[in-house]
C-alpha cells in the first residue's frame, strides 16, 4: 500500500502540484478570481510544449533553438482553419499532427546530420524561415496575426467555449502527455535516445541506428508541441509569428533547465515558475510604488531580477527545480 | 506584538497585491491603461503614461462624485502579452474602461477580451483599418486617428507641391503597408519605387541599400513613415548620404516630440524644415492644447507627443460619459451616446465621431522649427483637411 | 542595369560584412577557445555604443570616445569574466546559453535604467559626415571609414593570431585546449585575454555603427544572431572562416535587399513580388545557412583538429 504514496520530497510537491491544478477551478469559483483560470490554462500548455522540449533535451541532448515555430505551426493549424470556417476540432488535430510531423520529418533530417552548436544554429534557422513565412501571408493577417473568433468544436460533449471545460481538456492533456513520456523514456526506445546521449558510438556498436532513433524522437517531440500550439491557439483565440520568435524557444528551454533537465515533471514545475514570476514581478514592482516610499522603482527593474534568477538558477541550482528537492545535505 | 501587527499588515497588502484581495469600493471609475512601458519603444508608452497622469491631476482625480483609479499595464510589445494583460485588466481588476494601444496588432488581439466582456475600449493610437470598418464595435472609440489618414493628407500635399514622382520606403508590417496604401491613395504622381524594411522584433535599422536606390531611381521625393528608433537612424543615414537637398523627405509618424531632442543633441540641422502631417500639433490653438502643452512641459520639461495627446482626449473622453449617466456605470447606453456626441474639451479643438467612433477631424501640415527658447519642435503650416473621415467607415454596419 | 548603382550596394554589402566581422571574430574565438556560447555578445557591443555616446558629448571627440569606449568596455569585459562566465567554462552549453541570455536581459535593463530608454544620436565631425565622390558616385564618407578601419582591425587580428606568441597560443587553444595547459601556460590569464579582447572588439563594432543608427536598448540582440550564422557559416573557431562568411552574409543580405524585388518581378506579378521579397530576402541568410550545413555539417572552414 505503502509504495502508492510519495515518499521523497519531490514526489510529495510534484503530487501537490497536480492535485492544485486538478483543483484550482474551485478554488477560482470561491475566491472569484477568474484571472488565475487563464495564468493556469497557460502553464499548463506551455507545460506541455516544455514537455516536448525535454524529450529532446534531457533525455536525448538535443538543445533545439526553434522549438516555438511547433507551437505556431500547431496554433496556426486552429486559426487557418477558422478563417476559412472550418470548426471541427478532429480537423485541426488531425492538421496539427500531420504538418507538425512533417515539418519535423524534414528539417529533422537535415538537422540531425549536425552537432552541438551546430545543431542549435540550424534549428533556429529552420524556425526563422517558419516565422518569416508566416509574416508574409498576408492573408492570415501578417505579423498583425490572426484572431480566432471561435474555438475547435470536439463534438456536443465538449465545449471549449466554457473556460472551465478548456482548462480540464488541457489538464486531460498535460495528464496523458506526462503518462506518455513516462512509458516512451522507459520502454527500449527511450533507452537507446537515452543511451545515445551520453556514448553514441557505443549504442552504434551495439547495432542501434541512433540517427533514426534521434529523428523519431524529434518527430515525436514536435508533434506533442504542436498539439500545445493547437491549445495555444484556442486559449488566446489568437496567434502572431512573434510567437515563434527564437525567443519564444529561449524561454522554453529555460523552463525546462529551470525544473530539471531530464526529470519527467521538471518541464511542468519550470513552466509554473516561470509564468508565475512573469505575472507577479511587474505586480510587486507597482505594489511597491504604490506604497509611497519615495524612490518609484522603474517598470523594467523586473527584467534586471528575471535576468539574475536566470543566471543564479544556473550557477547554484545545479539540476534545476527537481535538484534542489533532491539534494542530499552533506554530512 | 508591533512587529507582528507591521507583519501582518504587509502579509495582507501582500496579498492585496496578487489580486486575493476584496474588489475596491463601488465609488471609483477604473480605467485600464495598456500601453508598451519595456523594449526601445517603451518611451512611447512612457510619455503616454505621462500624459494620463497629468489628465487625471488636472481634473483633480475626479470624474463628477467618483474617484479615478488608473491601472497601467505593459504589452512588451508583443500582441499575445498584450493580450495576456487586458485579460488582467478585465477579469482581476474589473475595470470600466481599457484605454491605450500603441499598436495595431496588440489593440487586434486584444479586442475580443474586452468587447466580450462588455466593457468599453478605447484606442489612443492604434487605429487599423480592420476596427474602422467591418470589426467596428458599438463599445469601441478612437481619439485618435485611423492608420490611412495621416498619409492621405501627405498625398494630398505632394500633389498641392507638384510632386511628379515618390520613393516609398516603409516597415513591412500592418501599419507600414496601411501608411503605403493612404499616399498611395491620394497621390497623383508616378511611384517609381517601394522598399518594405524589416521590422517585427529584429527591427532594420542600416537603410543604405534602400537610400542608394530611392537616389537612383531619380524620384522628386522620398515618402517614409518610421515611429520610434530607426525613424533617428533613417534621418541620420538620409543625411549622410548627401540626399538632403537633392530629395525632399516627406514623413508621417517619424519626427516627432521623442526624436526632435534627441536630432537637436546630436546636431542633425538637416531635419530642420521637413514636413509631415498630422491630426494635431504642440501649437495648435485651441484653449484644451495651450492648457495640455504648457501643463506637460512644466510638469515633465519637455514637449508632448502626438501619442502624449491622444492619451490626455482619452481621460476627458471617458469623464465626459462617467458625468453624463452622474456616476453610474451601469449605465453602458448613457455612456456610449454621451461618448458618440464627442462632447468634451479636446486638444484638437471641436471634432465628431463617424458611425464607426472614429474622429472626423483636421489634418494639418507641420514643419520642423525652433520655439523662442531656441528648442526644436513642429510647427503649423496649413491646414489639409478639414473635417476628414477614414474611407473605411462605409464597410461599418453600425 | 545600373552599375554605378551596383558598385554603390556591393561597398553597401561589403560595410555591413565587416561589421559583422568585427562582432563574429570575438564570438568565434570565444567559442573556439573556451567553447564558450556568449549569447550576450551583442550587449558588449550596445555597451560600446553607449560608451562611445556619452564620451563623444564629454570629450567632444568622436575619435577620442571611441578610443577610450573600446578601452572601457574591454575592462567590462574583464569584470563579466572574471565573476561570472569563468566558472561556466566546462558547463554545457545550455547552461552558458542561459547565464548569457540572463546576461542581456541585465546589461539592456541596466542600461536603459542609467541611460533612459530613448537612444543617443552621436554627433560626426564635418570631415565625417560628408560625402566621398568617385566620378558620379556618391558615398557617404563615414561607411569608408568603417571599412577601412574594419580592414585594419582585421589584419591586426591577422598578425596577432598568426605571428606572435599569443596567437600561437589562441590558435592551439582552439585546436587542443588541454595541450595548451599542459605547456604551462597561465590557461585562466589566457582566457580573460581572449574575452576581453573578443567584448572590445564587439564594442568596436558598435561604437562603430552607432553614428549611422543611433544607441539603442538592445540593440545587438538583433545582430547576434546575424554574427551567428556567421561563425556557423564560417566553421567555429575560425578567424579565416569568420572573415569570409561575414563578407558572404553582409553582400547576401544586401543583394537581396536591393535587387530580389526586381529579380522576381521577372517571373511573378508586380504585387505578389511586392508581398515575396521582403520575406525571402530576411529568409535568405538563413536558407543559406541551413544550406551549408546540409552539405557541410562543420561550417566552411572547421579549424584544423576540431573533431
Amino acid at each position: 500500500m505503502n509504495s502508492c504514496l510519495p515518499r521523497t520530497l519531490s514526489g510529495i510537491v510534484y503530487t501537490g502540484v497536480i492535485v492544485v491544478l486538478a483543483l484550482m477551478p474551485v478554488f477560482v469559483q470561491l475566491s472569484g478570481q477568474i484571472f488565475y483560470l487563464d495564468i493556469f490554462s497557460r502553464i499548463m500548455i506551455l507545460a506541455i510544449a516544455a514537455l516536448s522540449l525535454n524529450l529532446l533535451i534531457g533525455y536525448g541532448g538535443m538543445i533545439s533553438l526553434g522549438h516555438a515555430a511547433f507551437l505556431g505551426i500547431g496554433a496556426y493549424c486552429v486559426g487557418i482553419p477558422v478563417y476559412y470556417e472550418i470548426y471541427n476540432g478532429w480537423i485541426h488535430l488531425a492538421l496539427a499532427i500531420v504538418a507538425c510531423g512533417v515539418f519535423a520529418l524534414v528539417t529533422g533530417a537535415i538537422s540531425l546530420r549536425t552537432k552541438g552548436v551546430y545543431f542549435i544554429m540550424i534549428t533556429l534557422a529552420f524556425a526563422q524561415m517558419v516565422y518569416f513565412t508566416f509574416v508574409s501571408l498576408e492573408e492570415y493577417g501578417g505579423d498583425d496575426g490572426l484572431v480566432i473568433e471561435l474555438r475547435s468544436e470536439f463534438g456536443s460533449w465538449l465545449d471549449l467555449e466554457d473556460n472551465i471545460a478548456l482548462y480540464y481538456t488541457i489538464f486531460g492533456v498535460l495528464l496523458l502527455s506526462l503518462f506518455f513520456v513516462h512509458r516512451l523514456v522507459h520502454a527500449r526506445f527511450g533507452r537507446v535516445i537515452l543511451g545515445s546521449k551520453f556514448n553514441e558510438r557505443r549504442m552504434q556498436s551495439l547495432g542501434f541506428e541512433t540517427y533514426r532513433y534521434r529523428l523519431v524522437c524529434y518527430v515525436i517531440s514536435g508533434i506533442m508541441c504542436g498539439i500545445a500550439g493547437l491549445f495555444l491557439g484556442n486559449f488566446t483565440s489568437f496567434i502572431s509569428p512573434e510567437m515563434m520568435d527564437w525567443t519564444r524557444s529561449g524561454e522554453l528551454i529555460f523552463m525546462v533547465i529551470l525544473g530539471g533537465t531530464g526529470v519527467l515533471f521538471g518541464p511542468v514545475v519550470g513552466a509554473g515558475v516561470f509564468i508565475l514570476l512573469e505575472v507577479w514581478l511587474p505586480q510587486i514592482i507597482t505594489f511597491i510604488n504604490g506604497l509611497g516610499l519615495g524612490a518609484k522603482l522603474p517598470h523594467e527593474l523586473w527584467h534586471l531580477i528575471f535576468g539574475v534568477t536566470l543566471i543564479a538558477v544556473v550557477l547554484f541550482g545545479r539540476g534545476g527545480i527537481h535538484g534542489l528537492l533532491t539534494r542530499k545535505k552533506r554530512p | 506584538m508591533n512587529t507582528i501587527k507591521k507583519g501582518l499588515t504587509a502579509a495582507v497588502s501582500l496579498l492585496g497585491f496578487l489580486g486575493f484581495a476584496a474588489a475596491a469600493g463601488a465609488d471609483s471609475v477604473k480605467i485600464g491603461f495598456v500601453t508598451t512601458l519595456t523594449t526601445p519603444a517603451g518611451v512611447i508608452g512612457q510619455d503616454m503614461v505621462d500624459a494620463v497622469n497629468l489628465a487625471i491631476e488636472d481634473i483633480g482625480g475626479k470624474m463628477g462624485t467618483l474617484d479615478v483609479e488608473l491601472i497601467v499595464e505593459d504589452d512588451g510589445f508583443k500582441p499575445d502579452v498584450g493580450k495576456q494583460s487586458t485579460d488582467k485588466l478585465v477579469k482581476q481588476d474589473d475595470v470600466d474602461f481599457v484605454a491605450g494601444y500603441i499598436w495595431s496588432h496588440v489593440l487586434l488581439a486584444s479586442r475580443k477580451s474586452v468587447l466580450d466582456a462588455g466593457k468599453f475600449l478605447i484606442s489612443s493610437n492604434a487605429g487599423p483599418s480592420q476596427l474602422a470598418g467591418k470589426l467596428c464595435h458599438k463599445n469601441f472609440f478612437s481619439t485618435s486617428w485611423q492608420n490611412d489618414q495621416t498619409p492621405m493628407a501627405m498625398g494630398e500635399v505632394l500633389n498641392q507641391q507638384g510632386v511628379k514622382s515618390l520613393y516609398i520606403i516603409a516597415p513591412n508590417y500592418a501599419a507600414g503597408k496601411n501608411m503605403v496604401a493612404g499616399v498611395e491613395r491620394t497621390f497623383k504622381g508616378e511611384i517609381l519605387g517601394k522598399d518594405m524594411t524589416g521590422w517585427g522584433k529584429v527591427k532594420q535599422v542600416e537603410f543604405a541599400a534602400e537610400l542608394a536606390k530611392a537616389k537612383a531611381s531619380g524620384a522628386e521625393g522620398v515618402f517614409i513613415f518610421y515611429p520610434g528608433p530607426p525613424g533617428a537612424a533613417f534621418i541620420k543615414q538620409y543625411q549622410q548620404a548627401g540626399l538632403q537637398g537633392q530629395i525632399p523627405l516627406y514623413s508621417v509618424f517619424t519626427v516627432d516630440s521623442i526624436s526632435l531632442p534627441k536630432f537637436q543633441q546630436g546636431n542633425l540641422t538637416g531635419v530642420k524644415g521637413s514636413r509631415m502631417t498630422m491630426f494635431w500639433s504642440p501649437d495648435l490653438d485651441t484653449p484644451q492644447n495651450k492648457k495640455f502643452v504648457s501643463g506637460f512641459k512644466q510638469k515633465y520639461g519637455r514637449y508632448p507627443t502626438s501619442y502624449a495627446a491622444q492619451s490626455y482626449d482619452t481621460i476627458f473622453l471617458i469623464k465626459s460619459a462617467v458625468e453624463a449617466v452622474n456616476g453610474n456605470l451601469d449605465d453602458m447606453d448613457g455612456m456610449r451616446a454621451a461618448m458618440e456626441k464627442a462632447d468634451f474639451p479636446s486638444v484638437r479643438g471641436k471634432f465628431s465621431y463617424g458611425n464607426n467612433h472614429m474622429p472626423i477631424q483636421n489634418f494639418y501640415l507641420r514643419e520642423v522649427a525652433e520655439d523662442d527658447d531656441g528648442v526644436w519642435t513642429t510647427k503649423i503650416v496649413s491646414t489639409v483637411y478639414e473635417n476628414h473621415q477614414d474611407s473605411y467607415a462605409k464597410d461599418c454596419k453600425m | 542595369m545600373d552599375w554605378n548603382l551596383f558598385v554603390i550596394q556591393f561597398i553597401n554589402g561589403l560595410q555591413l560584412g565587416i561589421l559583422l566581422f568585427l562582432l563574429a571574430s570575438g564570438l568565434t574565438l570565444i567559442f573556439g577557445i573556451m567553447d564558450f556560447i556568449n549569447l550576450a555578445h551583442g550587449s558588449f557591443y550596445m555597451v560600446g555604443a553607449y560608451f562611445c555616446a556619452t564620451l563623444t558629448f564629454l570629450t567632444g571627440s568622436f575619435v577620442l570616445a571611441a578610443l577610450i569606449a573600446v578601452g572601457g568596455v574591454f575592462i567590462v569585459g574583464v569584470i563579466v569574466e572574471t565573476t561570472i562566465v569563468k566558472r561556466l567554462y566546462r558547463s554545457d552549453h545550455l547552461d552558458q546559453v542561459l547565464v548569457t541570455f540572463g546576461l542581456i536581459l541585465v546589461f539592456d535593463t541596466l542600461v536603459q535604467m542609467i541611460w533612459g530608454p530613448e537612444g543617443m544620436v552621436i554627433p560626426l565631425p564635418a570631415v565625417l559626415d560628408g560625402q566621398f565622390e568617385v566620378g558620379s558616385m556618391v558615398f557617404p564618407s563615414y561607411r569608408l571609414l568603417i571599412i577601412v578601419s574594419g580592414l585594419l582591425v582585421a589584419a591586426g587580428l591577422y598578425v596577432l593570431v598568426m605571428k606572435t606568441r599569443l596567437g600561437m597560443l589562441i590558435r592551439a587553444g582552439a585546436s587542443n585546449r588541454d595541450m595548451v595547459s599542459a605547456l604551462g601556460v597561465n590557461i585562466n590569464r589566457l582566457f580573460m585575454l581572449v574575452f576581453a579582447l573578443g567584448a572590445a572588439l564587439a564594442g568596436l563594432s558598435g561604437l562603430l555603427i552607432a553614428p549611422i543608427t543611433e544607441t539603442n536598448i538592445g540593440m545587438g540582440n538583433g545582430i547576434i544572431i546575424l554574427a551567428f550564422v556567421v561563425i556557423i557559416i564560417g566553421g567555429i573557431g575560425s578567424i579565416k572562416g569568420a572573415f569570409y562568411a561575414a563578407l558572404i552574409v553582409g553582400l547576401i543580405d544586401t543583394m537581396g535587399r536591393s535587387y530580389l524585388d526586381s529579380l522576381l518581378k521577372l517571373f511573378m506579378s508586380v504585387q505578389n513580388a511586392e508581398t515575396a521579397a521582403p520575406a525571402i530576402s530576411a529568409m535568405l541568410i538563413y536558407i543559406l545557412m541551413a544550406l551549408i550545413l546540409a552539405v557541410r555539417p562543420q561550417g566552411l572552414f572547421p579549424p584544423a583538429g576540431a573533431a
